[in-house]
């Protein structure tokens, strides 16, 4: 057998042996390296939360429950609502302030194969003119000693789109998302993540109530049908416990770009740090920035095939810094407990081109998030 | 020339020309890894609202390590 062709079997061989170790094995996206692959803990939990700003109010209730059957199995649902009082600067400058709900639930199975966790989940968000469905399998599995945790994931998601006073639906999107991550221990106090994802988009990508500029005029904006992205994520986490007693330090980078010309950077810094046997508490900032897509414009000076005025879309800035505080109280029996966390976060979002029409200026606004967790693990 | 390197250097790798070190975190040494300060996500529902925020009104979205889905971000 020639040289080459040898080689080329020996790869193939290699490579066969590397992906069917990956697909007997993979991991569940929240897999703790520093432990041998567990399910997570069977738990309930009741969200508040709230988002405040821009004229734009959403809160609601999330209920969760997860539950194990046996070793190896773990189920999970999850119901989330989200009022939605609406009177956003898109709206106020061209429609009229609304008031809708938002329905998300989600199923999700947890099946652990020795160091490899497969995770199947569904998801369905439902408001009066959108529904969007999908459903995800994620593989994460343990190598190297249990030093390296190697992670790979698809989801395959459909939107249907209607607009108010049309009977039916008006168009669809469809998603396609391709992630894979690698976690690996470092040292005993230092812990690193790289994680990427490819997301394509088929079908309606825009609003049918969003209005673009041309001439100074209103005109429904006209986006491309397709998107292809790419992000890329590297996190760090170290403990500080030399400096500050029981205490760690985070930092996260994420690059991401896109075929609409959209390019993005977000970084965000955390600590964390155990107060007494009872509490703990967490603090981050976080600053983002991106350029704007080729075919956005705040008032566009010639006729083109694609126009958007969606502010998304534009060049802006957002920079939040946020709290959040634990408390843990143990339950009756050994691994029970009860945990409280509250945690609220301010962000400010700045754009450079997009007018607020009112007042003839950049857009600027404030906004809060806050959320609050009761949840207990039995 | 350009597209061969990266093939030799697969090669090498895959054939055991490289060989990785011994794991040098034992599993006795990661005690303070398994704390919850040491971990990415420590609430996974607000982590999961957090990035829904981000999705609806940042042009970004991805690599976050939380599993995705659709949402209505209309």
């Amino acid at each position: 057998m020639p040289r080459l062709q040898r080689l080329r079997v020996h790869l193939r061989e290699r490579w066969r042996a590397l992906l069917s170790t990956a697909l007997a094995g993979t991991a569940a996206p929240c897999m703790n390296p520093a432990q041998a692959a567990t399910l997570p803990d069977d738990r309930a939990e009741a969200t508040y939360h709230l988002y405040d700003g821009g004229g734009v109010q959403a809160s609601g209730p999330a209920l969760l429950v997860r539950k194990s059957l046996g070793d190896r199995v773990a189920l999970s649902a999850q119901y989330y609502v989200d009022a939605v009082s609406n009177a956003s600067i898109d709206v106020v400058t061209y429609a009229s302030p609304f008031k809708e709900k938002r329905i998300a639930t989600d199923f999700g199975a947890d099946w652990l194969v020795g160091n490899t966790t497969l995770s199947l989940a569904y998801n369905r968000s439902e408001e009066p003119d959108y529904i969007a469905e999908g459903v995800g399998l994620d593989v994460a599995t343990e190598v190297y000693g249990g030093m390296t945790t190697v992670s790979l994931g698809f989801t395959r998601a459909r939107d249907l789109v209607g607009q108010k006073l049309t009977q039916g639906w008006i168009d669809r999107a469809l998603h396609w998302q391709y992630r894979a991550g690698i976690t690996q221990i470092l040292s005993p106090r230092w812990l690193v993540s790289l994680n990427a994802e490819a997301v394509a988009d088929e079908g309606f990508l825009g609003s049918p109530y969003r209005a673009a500029r041309v001439f100074g005029a209103a005109v429904p904006e006209r986006n491309p049908r397709t998107r292809s992205s790419r992000a890329v994520k590297l996190r760090s986490i170290n403990d500080t416990s030399a400096l500050v007693p029981r205490s760690s330090f985070r930092a996260e980078y994420r690059y991401y770009w896109d075929n609409w010309d959209v390019k993005a950077h977000t970084t965000e810094f955390g600590v964390a740090k155990h107060l007494g046997t009872r509490f703990m508490v967490e603090g981050l900032v976080r600053h983002y920035s991106q350029s704007k897509a080729l075919f956005y414009s705040d008032d566009a000076q010639a006729e083109t095939v694609f126009v958007s005025r969606n502010r998304q879309l534009s060049t802006f800035s957002t920079t939040a810094v946020g709290a959040k505080l634990t408390a843990t109280w143990p339950g009756a029996t050994p691994g029970t407990e009860l945990r409280v966390t509250g945690s609220l976060e301010r962000k400010q979002f700045r754009f450079r081109d997009f007018t607020d029409l009112r007042s003839n200026r950049p857009y600027a606004y404030d906004a809060n998030v806050v959320q609050v967790v009761v949840s207990g693990s039995f | 020339m350009h597209r061969t390197l990266p093939l030799l250097a697969l090669a090498a790798l895959l054939g055991g020309c490289v060989t990785l070190p011994e794991p040098w975190v034992k599993p006795y040494e990661r005690e303070r890894l398994s704390d919850p300060i040491m971990q990415f996500s420590r609430h996974g529902s607000i982590d999961r609202h957090r990035e829904h925020i981000h999705t609806v009104r940042e042009g970004a979205r991805g690599a976050t390590g939380v599993q995705g889905g659709g949402c209505g971000c209309n």
